[in-house]
C-alpha cells in the first residue's frame, strides 16, 4: 500500500519547524545564538554594542537566565557535575557551544548583530583526543577532578583467553560522524497572553514530543500542561533529534521575557558544530579460538569519546557492550569500557546507537580471525552462529535474545549474491593482474531494539459516529510511514478500510503520553498498542451491540467484509460501525484507550554482502552491490519497510566509506558544512537487492521487531570488509573507516613494502 | 530594491534587500514554503526550483538576480495543491509517490524539481544518468534506490 502522506510533501511541500504560519507566531522575534570560536577557553561576554543596534529586541547571556532550573540530564544516570548550563557559563568547552542570545525583529539582521556581540576569550588547554582526556592531565570540569562520565566491566581480560589455540588482536577506530538530517533543527514558541504568562505552545523539530514538553516545562519550572508541544513535520532525526535542546529552551525563556513569540532556525553550520555527532569509538578487539575456526573468546575494551557535555553518546558503551558477541556462541567475553568528556561537540544517539559500534567491532574480528587461520570469513561465521534450537538464550552479556535464524539469514546472502562466483572472479582478476580490484564483504548481526527494559506504548481508538476513525498513536514519526502503517493495522482488525483512518501524532494536547520514535521502537510497541487499541475497540463494540441486538455480546459477530456486526447465525441484520459508534455516545463515538506493554526487548538480525571495486593504482573504491537480509518479524508494509532498509544502507556505506567529522588538535572542527563533510549522494552509491525473512518475536502480538536501524549496523562492518578484502592479497589486514582513496591507496603500498 | 517576476505563473512584484536570496523571497515573502533549505553551501540541493526552466538552487540565487525571470516552484507543478487528483500530477511527483521516493520528505522539493528538469534535457536517461543527474541533491532517507527507480518510472512515463 502506497504512503497516505505523500500527497501533502509532493504537492505543497511538508509544515516543517520553519514553514510554520500560526496566526499565534505573528510578530515574532528571531533568535540567533552567539556560538563560541574556541574549543576550551574562559568567556567574557559583552553585549552593549549589539544592544543597541536598531532592530535588536534583545541580547541576552548566562547571567539573564539564573532563574531557569538547571537544563534536564539527557539520562538520569549521567553526573550532574558533567551537565551543560544553556550559555557558556564562564568558560566554553567546545567550538560552536551557545555564548549568548541575540533576539532580532528580522532574520537576516540576527547575523549582522553576532557580529556585534563582543565575547572574549582567555585559551585553556583544549583536550580532543579521548586517549589524552583519559589521562586526566587536562581537566573539562575541574572540581568532579576526571574525565571519566561511565566506566562498565564485564569478564575478566585477564583469563579470558585462557585455552585458545590463538588470539589475534587489533585496534580499531569507529569515527566520529555527523548524523545530517537534512532539516536542521528548528523551533518557534508562543505565551498564551502577550505578557509571556499563561500557557505555552511551542513547536520544534523533534522525535519525541512528550520527553521534549516535560524538558521544557521543568527547565521553566512550569508543569507538563502548561506545555503544549507540537511536533511539526520533522525533515529527519536519525536520533539526534531525541528530546530539546538548550537552544530550544532558550526560546521559551526569551520569548517569556520579551512577551513575544519566537523562532528559531539554526544554519548548517551550527548543525553541524552543535547538535551532536555520532559513534566516536576507539575499541581494542581480541578474539579468540582454535585453528579448526572455533572461536571461543572475545575481548573488547571500549574508549567512548562523549564530547564536551554527556548526553547518549557517554552511554553508548553499554549498548556496546550488551550487543559485543553478536549472532555468535563465544562463552568467554571480556568487556571494559570507558566514556571520557573532550573538548568537542556531545555525541549523541545516531541510527543504531552503540549496537553499529558492536557488530564493527566482532565483525572486523571474525575477519581477522578468518585470515589468521586461512578459512574463508563466510565460513568461519558460519560455524561460530548460534543455532536456531538455542533459542530463547542469556548471552554472556546478559542480554535475553528472542529468536533468530542466523544461518537461513547468512546463507541466503551468499546464494543471492552468488559468493562463489564473486570468490572466484576476485581470483581471476588477481591472477591476471586486473587493475580493478574485486572486494567481497560479509557482516552478520544482530541488534536490540525497543530495549533494554521492555518497553510501552500507548494508542487511543475514536470510531466517530458517522464510522470514520481517528488513531492517536504516542510514537513521532519524521519519515516512517506510521500514518499508514498504522491506519492498516487498525484496518485488519477493525474491518473499516484505510481512507477513513487518519492517524494523530506529535501533539502532546491531542494524544495523552508516549515514547515517541527513535530506537526502533515504534511498530513493535507503537503498533502493537494500536493493534492492542482495535481489538479492545471491537470488543468494546460488542458490548454496544449486545444491547442493540438484545443478544450476548459474546454472540455478536463482528463481519469485517461489511465493517458491521451481526448476531452469530443471523448475517442478516448488520449494524454499521457508525450506528455502534453513534449509539455508544452520539458526540463523540467509541473511544478506547490502551497501553501496551512488551514482554521483552527484541533482537532484529541479519547478513549483509557487500561488494566493491578498488582501482590498484589509486585506491579509489567503488560499492557496486549490496545484497542483505533484514530480519525483523512480519512485515506490515513492505514499501515502507524496503525504504527503511535502503536508508540505513546506504548511512553504513556512507560511513564505512567517506564520512568523518574531524577535529585539529586545538579542538577547532574541519567539517562545519556539507561542502567539506563527504555526505554521498546518488552517484557515490548503487542499488541495493534487498532479501525476505520473517522470524517472529514472541514479545509482541504482531511478531514483529524494529526495522529502522538494521541497515547501519550490518551495511558498514560488510562495506569495510569488502574494502579490506580487495586488497587482501596485498598483506592488507585492516583499514579504519571511513576507507578513503587515501587511506586504501597507502594500505596498499604499505602492504607491498 | 524594487523587483517583478513570474512564480508559479503569477506576476509578483517585491521590495528586497539586496542580499535577499531568492529562496528567502519564496518562502518569506511570497509563502511559498514548499522550497526548503538544508545547508549553506549549495550542497544539499533541497532549495532546488526551476528559474527559465532550468534547475537553480535558489539559496545561491539572489532574489535581484530573478527580476524580470520565471520562477516554478513545486507549489507551481500543482496548481490545485494537496487535493489535486494525483493523474494531474507531474509523472515525477506520481512517480515519487508510486516508487515510496520519499520519507521525512524535506529533501523531495528539491529533489522533485531537479528531475524534471533532468528529464526535460535528457527524457529517456539511464540509471547511470539519473545518479549522476542528481548528484547535487542530497537524501538522507532513502539511499536514493527508490528516487532512481522513481525518475526511470516518470522518464518511461512522459516518453
Amino acid at each position: 500500500m502506497l504512503r497516505i502522506e505523500d500527497p501533502k510533501f509532493l504537492t505543497t511541500g511538508g509544515t516543517y519547524a520553519d514553514d510554520l504560519r500560526d496566526p499565534r507566531l505573528e510578530g515574532a522575534g528571531h533568535v540567533t545564538y552567539v556560538r563560541s570560536v574556541m574549543a576550551h577557553a574562559r568567556v567574557t561576554v559583552d553585549p552593549s554594542a549589539a544592544a543597541a543596534e536598531p532592530g535588536v529586541l534583545g541580547v541576552f547571556t548566562a547571567d539573564d537566565f539564573r532563574d531557569l532550573a538547571p537544563m534536564p540530564l539527557p539520562l538520569p544516570m549521567l553526573p550532574p557535575a558533567m551537565n551543560r548550563t544553556y550559555l557558556a557559563d564562564g568558560v566554553t568547552r567546545y567550538v560552536g557551544e551557545p555564548v549568548a542570545v541575540v533576539v532580532t525583529e528580522d532574520k537576516y539582521a540576527g547575523e549582522d548583530a553576532v557580529e556585534l556581540v563582543a565575547v572574549d576569550y582567555d585559551p585553556l588547554p583544549a583536550v580532543v583526543d579521548p586517549h589524552d582526556a583519559a589521562k586526566d592531565e587536562v581537566l573539562l570540569f575541574p572540581d568532579v577532578g576526571n574525565n571519566t562520565v561511565l566506566a562498565l566491566e564485564v569478564g575478566d581480560p585477564a583469563t579470558v583467553f585462557d585455552g585458545c589455540e590463538i588470539v589475534v588482536r587489533a585496534e580499531i577506530h569507529n569515527q566520529r560522524v555527523a548524523p545530517v538530517p537534512l532539516e536542521v533543527r528548528g523551533s518557534a514558541c508562543a505565551w498564551e497572553k502577550p505578557d509571556g504568562t499563561g500557557r505555552l505552545t511551542f513547536w520544534a523539530s523533534t522525535q519525541n514530543p512528550h520527553d521534549a514538553r516535560n524538558i521544557i516545562a521543568e527547565a521553566l519550572q512550569l508543569t507538563p500542561d502548561d506545555v503544549h508541544f507540537i511536533a511539526p513535520d520533522v525533515g529527519g532525526g536519525f536520533g539526534a533529534k531525541f528530546g530539546v535542546s538548550v537552544e530550544d529552551v532558550l526560546l521559551a525563556a526569551v520569548s517569556r521575557r520579551l512577551g513575544r513569540p519566537m523562532r528559531w532556525t539554526e544554519s548548517r553550520t551550527e548543525n553541524m558544530l552543535s547538535m551532536g555527532h555520532g559513534r566516536a569509538q576507539h575499541q581494542s578487539i581480541g578474539i579468540g579460538g582454535s585453528r579448526d575456526g572455533n572461536v571461543t573468546a572475545y575481548s573488547l575494551d571500549v574508549l567512548q569519546d562523549a564530547g564536551a557535555y554527556p548526553h547518549f553518546g557517554a552511554v553508548l558503551p553499554f549498548m556496546t557492550m550488551m550487543m559485543a558477541t553478536g549472532v555468535y556462541d563465544i562463552p568467554s567475553l571480556a568487556v571494559k569500557t570507558k566514556s571520557v568528556v573532550t573538548n568537542t561537540s556531545s555525541v549523541v544517539a545516531y541510527r543504531g546507537a552503540g549496537r553499529p559500534e558492536a557488530t564493527a567491532a566482532i565483525e572486523r574480528a571474525m575477519d581477522l580471525f578468518a585470515a589468521e587461520i586461512g578459512m574463508d570469513p563466510a565460513e568461519v561465521r558460519r560455524k561460530n552462529l548460534l543455532p536456531p534450537e538455542a533459542f530463547p538464550l542469556t548471552t554472556p552479556a546478559g542480554a535475553n535474545y528472542d529468536s533468530g535464524e542466523y544461518a537461513k539469514a547468512l546463507d541466503a546472502v551468499l546464494e543471492a549474491a552468488g559468493y562463489q562466483a564473486l570468490r572466484a572472479e576476485q581470483k581471476r582478476r588477481r591472477d591476471a593482474g586486473d587493475r580493478k580490484l574485486l572486494g567481497i564483504g560479509v557482516s552478520s548481526y544482530v541488534e536490540i531494539t525497543a530495549g533494554p527494559e521492555a518497553g510501552t506504548e500507548f494508542a487511543r481508538i475514536n470510531v466517530h459516529p458517522d464510522g470514520s476513525v481517528t488513531v492517536y498513536t504516542g510514537t513521532s514519526p519524521h519519515g516512517q510511514g506510521h500514518a499508514t502503517s498504522f491506519a492498516m493495522l487498525a484496518s485488519d482488525e477493525l474491518g473499516i478500510p484505510v481512507e477513513r483512518i487518519s492517524v494523530v501524532h506529535g501533539d502532546t494536547d491531542l494524544v495523552a503520553r508516549g515514547g515517541g520514535t527513535g530506537g526502533s521502537r515504534s511498530l513493535q510497541l507503537g503498533g502493537a498498542a494500536v493493534h492492542q487499541g482495535a481489538i479492545e475497540t471491537v470488543e468494546k463494540a460488542r458490548e454496544t451491540a449486545s444491547d442493540l441486538f438484545e443478544a450476548a455480546a459474546g454472540d455478536i459477530v463482528l463481519d469485517k467484509t461489511r465493517g458491521g456486526f451481526h448476531v452469530a447465525g443471523s448475517p442478516d441484520e448488520v449494524r454499521s460501525w457508525a450506528e455502534i459508534a453513534a449509539s455508544a455516545d452520539a458526540e463523540h463515538g467509541l473511544i478506547v484507550d490502551t497501553d501496551f506493554k512488551a514482554t521483552g526487548a527484541s533482537f532484529p538480525f541479519g547478513a549483509h554482502l557487500a561488494v566493491v571495486e578498488v582501482d590498484a593504482d589509486t585506491g579509489k573504491t567503488e560499492l557496486i552491490r549490496m545484497v542483505t537480509v533484514d530480519d525483523a518479524g512480519p512485515v506490515v508494509n513492505p514499501v515502507i519497510v524496503e525504504g527503511q532498509r535502503h536508508g540505513g544502507i546506504a548511512q553504513g556505506a556512507a560511513q564505512a566509506l567517506f564520512e568523518e567529522v574531524l577535529y585539529d588538535a586545538d579542538g577547532n572542527p574541519q567539517s562545519t558544512n556539507l561542502a567539506d563533510y563527504a555526505f554521498p549522494s546518488a552517484a557515490e552509491l548503487p542499488d541495493y537487492e534487498l532479501l525476505l525473512m520473517e522470524t517472529r518475536s514472541p514479545h509482541n502480538p504482531l511478531g514483529v521487531k524494529g526495522i529502522g536501524e538494521a541497515g547501519t549496523i550490518g551495511a558498514t562492518p560488510a562495506v569495510q570488509s569488502a574494502v579490506i578484502d580487495a586488497v587482501a592479497h596485498l598483506g592488507v589486514r585492516h583499514i579504519d573507516m571511513p576507507t578513503t582513496s587515501e587511506r586504501v591507496w597507502r594500505a596498499m603500498n604499505a602492504g607491498q613494502s | 530594491m524594487k523587483i517583478s517576476l513570474t512564480v508559479n505563473g503569477q506576476q509578483e512584484t517585491a521590495d528586497v534587500e539586496a542580499r535577499t536570496l531568492l529562496v528567502h523571497l519564496l518562502r518569506d515573502s511570497l509563502g511559498l514554503t514548499a522550497t526548503n533549505v538544508g545547508c549553506d553551501t549549495t550542497s544539499c540541493g533541497a532549495c532546488t526550483v526551476l528559474v527559465d526552466g532550468e534547475s537553480v538552487k535558489s539559496c545561491t540565487m539572489l532574489a535581484a538576480s530573478a527580476d524580470g525571470r520565471d520562477v516554478t516552484t513545486l507549489e507551481g507543478l500543482t496548481p490545485g495543491g494537496i487535493d489535486a487528483d494525483p493523474s494531474t500530477w507531474h509523472p515525477v511527483q506520481r512517480a515519487f509517490r508510486e516508487q515510496h521516493g520519499l520519507q521525512c520528505g524535506f529533501c523531495t522539493p528539491g529533489m522533485v524539481m531537479a528531475a524534471a528538469s533532468l528529464l526535460k534535457e535528457n527524457p529517456a536517461p539511464t540509471a547511470e544518468e539519473v545518479r549522476s543527474g542528481l548528484e547535487g541533491n542530497l537524501c538522507r532517507c532513502t539511499g536514493y534506490h527508490n528516487i532512481v527507480a522513481a525518475v526511470l518510472q516518470a522518464s518511461k512515463e512522459k516518453s
